[in-house]
């Protein structure tokens, strides 16, 4: 009895429920999946206009700022005549550049000869700009590119919650055939805070407020993502060795 | 036969339920528009979330699925499940609102680490920002379902 007079309730009260909404014709379920729809819609090209005029700002600083892109004084790997120049900003703290570190060496690896990669470095981690220090000190004994890949290697036995414990770090830098006494004795000199400056100053510029940030030969990835990395570096490869 | 007694209003009575569904209707379109709107500016600007408005988020977003619940079929008791959220949600966004304009004094704010929610990470017209937009939002939400539950219970 119950459900039948439910059934016989649900009748005279259903037009005015689903069919017709009082202001027209229109059914509320038309109008809320008309809304839903439109909704998605406008995130979705408002995600995209937003992204694409993003990326081409950064295309267009860039292009504006390449000559801050190519320092002199920032560490330099693989062959000097390379005619694709990968230019990174990253922070020894940062848990994506560790990863991405392997893949540019990848990318180094299966292209040889083709690639020059250049280091800048923007310490965003609370006490990173410690750990750029050692680094710029290891440069001095000729040890940059090992004592980069070591910490990178044991980056979670000195960050912590993304703080950095330098204590914590100057252990990876054992074996290195590094001078650690030198190593800290130099690590506070007035040149090697100026080059920290001047790649403060780029990447303000440049407008690197996350790493890592990647420039091939002078352009911005369109997005962050390994792909994108990829794809650029091999249509510069493409333009440069075809 | 007896008649149903809750559904009783029946067909004269239909006016009050068609105005109650746009109510909740247009409180959901405002909780779809705010959740969006939030979800751009994290996930598209990349604009770090503070930790109050995390909770602000939590009792927006549930309203985008709970609302359509009491949609199809109407019913009228969505305000009941709802308005609970759309209160705590307004309750977090007036204190943040006032952290913002530096009514509520440094000593209990909750955010010393990460992004401090103080912190207006977007100005328009000199005086619109996300806390204010959330403020707003969960305003009129609250507003609407007042007002549905008054209309529903004509």
């Amino acid at each position: 009895m119950s459900r039948k007079s439910k059934r016989n309730h649900a009748t005279p009260d259903a037009p005015a429920q689903q069919a017709a909404a009082p202001s027209g014709g229109i059914s509320r379920r038309t109008l809320f999946v008309v809304a839903a729809l439109a909704l998605l819609l406008a995130f979705v090209s408002g995600g995209l206009f937003y992204r694409s005029e993003k990326a081409q700002a950064a295309q267009r600083l860039a292009a504006q700022n390449k000559a801050l892109l190519a320092s002199a004084h920032s560490p330099s790997y693989g062959n000097a005549d390379a005619k694709v120049h990968i230019v990174e900003f990253l922070d020894p703290a940062c848990e994506t550049c560790a990863v991405f570190y392997g893949h540019v060496k990848q990318l180094m690896a299966d292209n040889p000869g083709r690639i020059r990669l250049s280091v800048r470095h923007v310490p965003l981690h609370e006490g990173s700009e410690h750990v750029v220090r050692m680094l710029e000190s290891a440069r001095a004994q000729d040890r940059y590119w090992e004592a980069l890949a070591a910490l990178f290697a044991a980056q979670d036995r000195w960050t912590v919650n993304h703080r950095v414990h330098p204590e914590r770090a100057w252990p990876a830098l054992e074996g290195l055939g590094l001078d650690l006494e030198r190593v800290r004795r130099e690590m506070n000199a007035a040149d090697i805070a100026a080059r920290m400056e001047k790649d403060a100053s780029d990447a303000r510029a440049l407008n690197v407020t996350k790493t890592p940030e990647y420039f091939v030969n002078g352009r911005p990835m369109p997005q962050f993502g390994l792909a994108e990395l990829q794809g650029l570096v091999r249509e510069e490869l493409e333009i440069a060795y075809r | 036969m007896s008649e149903p007694a809750p559904l009783s209003s029946g067909v004269p009575a239909s006016r009050p339920s068609d105005a109650a569904w746009l109510l909740v209707f247009a409180c959901w379109l405002v909780a779809t528009s705010a959740t969006l709107g939030a979800l751009f500016f994290s996930e598209v600007m990349e604009l770090p979330p503070c930790t109050l408005c995390w909770y602000q988020r939590i009792f927006m977003f549930p309203l985008v699925l709970v609302l359509p619940m009491g949609l199809f079929p109407f019913d009228a008791r969505v305000v009941r499940f709802a308005l609970p959220l759309a209160l705590a949600g307004w309750l977090i966004s007036i204190f943040q609102v006032l952290l913002v304009a530096g009514w509520i004094p440094e000593g209990i704010r909750p955010c010393s680490q990460g992004v401090p929610c103080s912190e207006v990470q977007i100005e328009w017209l000199g005086f619109v920002n996300i806390p204010l937009l959330s403020f707003l939002a969960f305003s009129t939400m609250n507003a609407l379902l007042v007002a549905a539950h008054v209309r529903s219970r004509r």
